[in-house]
């Protein structure tokens, strides 16, 4: 039962890295238009670089 | 007219702790113009691309990104670019682009609550995922020290997410407490605070039962039902703002001489005002100079355009057609007549809150159920085992069992589905009951002028004339901006006709145009002008009279073109067994005319705002349900006494306030379909009930007797949620 004291700390940081991650994406306004992002997708103009 | 959005960072408070890539953007270029446009065309991949392209190769702007989801387009530019080349732009590409009120919008900008609500959703869910993975191992037989660990780890980690996350719970229950009601909330919290009382009083004993995993999970599907409300009610005042920030709200303030741009807030009663033709009064006041026709019809269903000069009165939403105007003042902002209109459909608004959601009826029967049956079997217990303890666990286990998971998820995920479905053909569900509401309806009555028909007059008798008349009839109508001359150079063009060649061509406001033709004076306008005989026309028609000297006066008929889909709407309509109705403030010629074209028997014509109010409330009175259509201010009376009503984008402000629901394309076909999504969204609300109702009948008799365990509340609160979840997505 000793392996608890690795996979409970685990699975918490794991949780958290996902939590964090979300946080991220909603701060950064990635769910304001759902409807673009999925026909984005479709266009056939690829971005060499990130937009700034 | 450059509006400066603020950044976006303000609005967030917490967002300053991180700035987000837009904030360093913005702070690299400080002044830089954010303009919002609004292009409803825009639907697809290709679309977003090619209205990306239009507005960046407009010089001075640095980007622009279109957001599909609220058909707009968000531009950042060197301060001096205005909106003018952008929408030019657009429409040079085929893509037709308003701009948007900046003020008006930026209370959609971030939606807050919104995003809070997500917050508090994704914590909840991500606690209950690791707190279900430790329950899991408890429930697959995790015993003595290794599950009490687990316990006390699932509580560290619930208490805090219960305290953040169940933030929006506790305050509705608390404020529905205050003033002594009851409400959803309240057997909610009730449930929480006593499933995390127990649980943390079993762990302390080092109990076999913990329902930390139910507190979570039901806290986690209550948000997700809140946050599909919400998103639904966002979107439709996103649009409805938009609508409202499409009217850039300005005036013309003559001050010594000069012409000064200002808000209408500004305007003061006695100055003057300065309107130019195609404009709109933004101040009740009184002509001061100038002669003009003025289109009445959004406030009084007239057709006719009205002659108006010196010393006349005019009111807020009236259209000037002709001539520029100088008015002075009279009465400015509230005092208008037509917010004191808007004011009268406040006050009919609030006589019809009487009607209860089905949710809230729902309510009022579950929550002292709930609450007694917990108490009930407290009691039970008490008396019977004499222990505290058990006593209270299975009061708990009642109480989340029991719980309104799914009553919670019944009517937001249904509404959602039902009105994403309707928006995507164009229709704006503004009022959450609206849905309900519509499914009941069994009469329509359609207001006339801008509504079934477009308010563009049509030219009926081209044939009638002979070509001279149509060259110096186009020739004339092409010097003039009044809609009957467009709409007759428009036909006269389609049918091949050259204009004659003029001279001294001037538009004589709120008569018509005249010119010379060779050597004669020709005229096209108001028969008195060009001295047409008197009564030779019935009232019902629109005329302009073209007159070439020498010769008798000819009339140019004119018909109020349909709007698009209106034949088809009430044909359908019809055809479901709906009685369909015309009440119209036009005259009765013209009503007539219209209802016979489009097979509706009864009609009501001359009707004054009071009167269609009036023959509402008797239909309501005979029980009937009314859906009404209209958008005019002498419709908003009626709008607001209807059972539920819908006005088209077109629409006054004032009306579209006063309606449930806004039809934001041009076409009235939808308003039979949504009838019909109404009619099986309330079904499928309904079958959700019954899951709902069904899932409590088998399970909250397994926990009063006292068998129900944590694993059991965990299965019975996912498959009820998810079933009902399932049910509302056959809506799409």
């Amino acid at each position: 039962m000793e392996i608890l004291a690795y996979l409970i700390p685990i699975s918490l940081f794991l949780g958290g890295v996902g939590l964090a991650a979300f946080v991220y994406t909603v701060r950064s306004n990635q769910y304001d238009d759902p409807d673009g992002n999925s026909q984005r997708i479709l266009s056939t103009e690829y971005d060499d670089k990130p937009k700034s | 007219m450059t509006e400066t959005l603020r950044p976006q960072v303000a609005a967030c408070p917490a967002c300053v702790a991180a700035p987000s890539a837009e904030a360093i953007a913005a702070s690299a270029a400080p002044k830089e113009a954010r303009l919002a446009l609004s292009v409803p065309a825009v639907h697809c991949a290709a679309c977003i691309s090619t209205v990306e392209k239009a507005l960046a190769a407009v010089p001075g702007v640095h980007s622009a990104r279109v957001n599909l989801t609220l058909k707009r387009a968000l531009v950042e530019a060197d301060p001096e670019v205005d909106a003018t080349p952008l929408i030019t732009a657009l429409e040079g590409v085929g893509y037709e682009a308003h701009e948007l009120d900046a003020g008006a919008l930026s209370a959609t900008e971030t939606d807050k609550a919104g995003r809070e609500l997500l917050m508090r959703l994704a914590v909840a869910g991500f606690a209950s995922m690791n707190v279900m993975l430790l329950s899991v191992s408890v429930w697959s037989g995790a015993e003595d020290a290794t599950r009490d660990l687990f316990h006390w780890i699932s509580a560290a980690i619930a208490l805090p997410t219960i305290v953040f996350s169940g933030q929006p719970f506790f305050r509705n229950a608390f404020a529905a407490l205050r003033a002594r009601r009851l409400n959803m909330d309240v057997p909610i919290v009730l449930a929480i605070v006593l499933a995390v009382a127990t649980s943390l009083w079993e762990t302390s004993l080092s109990g076999e039962h913990a329902y930390f995993d139910a507190a979570l999970t039901l806290v986690f599907f209550l948000l997700a039902g809140r946050y599909l409300d919400h998103r639904t009610r966002a979107v439709a005042r996103s649009a409805a703002e938009e609508l409202a920030a499409l009217e850039v709200p300005r005036a013309i303030l003559l001050r010594d001489g000069q012409e000064h741009q200002v808000a209408v807030s500004e305007v003061q009663v006695g100055d003057l005002v300065l309107v130019r033709p195609g404009g709109r009064m933004p101040v009740d006041g009184e002509i001061a100079q100038g002669t003009s026709e003025i289109d009445r019809s959004l406030l009084t269903g007239e057709t006719l355009p009205v002659f108006a000069t010196a010393g006349q009165t005019v009111s807020t939403g009236e259209v000037n057609l002709t001539g520029p105007l100088t008015l002075r003042a009279t009465a400015v902002g509230k005092d208008t007549s037509l917010h004191q209109m808007a004011e009268l459909v406040a006050i009919a608004e609030s006589g019809r809150s009487r009607y209860t959601s089905l949710a809230d009826s729902a309510a009022k029967l579950y929550a002292p159920g709930v609450h007694i049956l917990s108490a009930l079997s407290f009691l039970g217990w008490l008396i019977y085992s004499g222990d505290m303890r058990t006593s209270l666990n299975i009061a708990a286990a009642v109480l989340i069992i029991t719980c309104p998971c799914a009553l919670g998820l019944a009517v937001p995920a249904v509404t959602t589905a039902a009105s994403g479905r309707l928006f995507r053909k164009g229709m704006l569900i503004k009022d959450s009951t609206a849905l309900e509401r519509l499914a009941q309806v069994d009469t329509v009555v359609f207001d006339k002028t801008g509504t079934l028909t477009a308010g563009t007059p049509e030219l009926t008798n081209l044939s009638d004339h002979d070509a001279t008349a149509l060259q110096v009839a186009l020739g004339l109508a092409e010097g003039s901006a009044h809609p009957l001359s467009q709409s007759l150079s428009a036909a006269a063009r389609a049918a091949g006709v050259e204009p004659a060649a003029l001279t001294d061509l001037r538009e004589v406001p709120g008569y018509g145009a005249e010119a010379r033709w060779g050597n004669k004076q020709v005229r096209l306008g108001r028969g008195a002008w060009v001295g047409a005989p008197s009564g030779t026309i019935s009232n019902a028609m629109t005329v302009a009279w073209l007159a070439i000297e020498g010769q008798a006066p000819v009339p140019f008929t004119f018909t109020d073109r349909l709007r698009a889909g209106a034949a088809e709407a009430v044909r359908d309509l019809q055809a479901a067994g709906k009685e369909v109705l015309l009440m119209s403030g036009d005259t009765s010629g013209a009503v007539e005319a219209l209802a016979d074209r489009l097979g509706i028997q009864h009609w009501m014509a001359e009707a004054l705002p009071a009167d269609k109010a009036a023959r509402i409330d008797h239909m309501t009175q005979q029980g009937k349900k009314v859906l009404m259509v209209g958008d005019g201010l002498n419709d908003t009376a009626a709008l607001s006494a209807a059972h539920v009503s819908i006005s088209p984008a077109s629409a006054l402000d004032a009306a579209r306030v006063a309606s449930d629901i806004v039809l934001l394309g041009g076409d009235l076909t939808p308003i039979a379909d949504a009838l019909d999504t109404a009619q099986s969204a309330t079904k499928r609300i309904r079958e959700n009930f019954q899951i709902a109702t069904l899932y409590n009948v088998i399970a909250v008799p397994i926990a009063v007797i006292g068998l129900a365990t944590p694993l059991v509340a965990a299965l019975a609160m996912s498959t009820s949620s998810i079933t009902v979840s399932l049910n509302a997505l056959r809506l799409r």
